[in-house]
């Protein structure tokens, strides 16, 4: 009897940690149109997804303060985007983290960690966590890029090699703007990074 | 020069964990016999990972109808294995078998890990044989962490 009942429990434990993983399926794929939506920046405005309409396309990242992998690769978005606005591809970065979770990623912390490295792009808060769950984002750092329709084209790492620049054998993102501006599928359009796990609000 | 060198190589062997690539590690996914293997995937950065490390540690010390054995992989950065890893091991009395997955492209082998993990830390594989489970998260307590095994 014991032993079914910690059967039970130990199948209900399987059966509730897929379900917490599903419960994150569903969001966009390749090639989906995204959404608008309205997230304020660090300088109190409000930015839209659907201002970036007269873009190429838009690298959205969704990243942090706090995250060290997230912290490796703050110079290469700064670069990502000094490089690619031009082209018409603007960095929108965007902070998923629950502050309650993680302080070091409120909207203040927001404020000081970009005027500290002096981010030329937005970085807007998903306070609410309405917006991350959409594009199925779990990691920070982590990209989607949209091209001109604001259509989904590309999702994950920005290259091969977070602990080195220097060493990068693929910028998966580059190569995928190119691939857009070429009027090509990028390939891959899909790769994965290892990364800190999004801080979501605990329930209740 | 030999006798010099000898107490520091000694300190070396005894603390410090394997640095491996995923070629290295890879074996560590596949082992072929009656041992439950928990595979966790953490780093001394990621507080989720940390808080769940007394579970983990705990379960080697606890009864299962197989050997149970449990391997901490850290991503901890490869130039931060010896100033903040190794310190965090003595610190934390960490014992359980530590290996440092130190492989650049994790594009190339985060689905032979699993198909289903994201990248997100902390991850972990729980294999028999066969047999194989894969959690996206933390587990929330020991209670819900050794229901998962009792049976497996």
């Amino acid at each position: 009897m014991k032993s079914l009942v910690l059967y039970m429990i130990g199948f209900a434990a399987v059966a509730m940690t897929s379900a917490s993983y599903d419960s994150i399926s569903n969001p966009y794929s390749l090639g989906d149109q995204v959404d608008d939506f309205k997230l304020q920046n660090v300088d109190q405005e409000w930015i839209q997804l659907s201002e970036y309409k007269g873009e190429m396309g838009v690298i959205i990242i969704f990243t942090c303060n706090t995250c060290p992998y997230a912290q490796l690769y703050e110079d290469r978005i700064i670069d990502l985007h000094n490089t690619y606005k031009e082209k018409g591809f603007p960095v929108l970065a965007i902070n998923p983290n629950d502050p309650i979770q993680k302080s070091g990623d409120s909207f203040e912390k927001m404020k000081i960690r970009s005027e500290e490295k002096a981010f030329t792009f937005p970085y807007v808060f998903d306070a609410d966590q309405e917006i991350y769950p959409r594009f199925g984002a779990t990691n920070t750092p982590q990209v989607f890029l949209l091209d001109d329709e604001l259509q989904l084209r590309y999702t994950g790492a920005i290259d091969d090699n977070p602990q080195n620049p220097q060493a990068v054998n693929i910028n998966y993102v580059e190569n995928a703007i190119e691939a857009i501006v070429a009027d090509e599928d990028p390939n891959p359009a899909k790769t994965k990074a290892i990364g800190c796990g999004i801080k979501a609000k605990k329930a209740g | 020069m030999f006798i010099l060198f000898l107490p520091f190589d000694l300190t070396a062997q005894g603390f410090d964990p394997p640095i491996l690539d995923f070629s290295g590690f890879k074996p560590y996914l596949e082992k072929d016999n009656d041992t439950i293997y928990v595979i966790n995937f953490w780093a001394t950065w990621c507080r989720p990972c940390v808080e769940e490390l007394p579970l983990l540690e705990k379960l080697e010390s606890d009864q299962f109808e197989h050997p149970l054995e449990v391997i901490l992989v850290s991503l901890d950065f490869r130039n931060q294995v010896e100033t903040k890893l190794v310190p965090f091991i003595s610190e934390h009395d960490l014992q359980s078998k530590i290996i440092v997955l130190d492989d650049p492209d994790a594009n190339s082998w985060i689905d032979q890990v699993d198909e289903r993990w994201s990248g997100a830390l902390p991850a972990t594989v729980v294999y028999r044989g066969q047999k194989r489970l894969f959690f996206p998260d933390a587990f929330a307590d020991y209670q819900s962490l050794k229901s998962t095994l009792i049976n497996f």
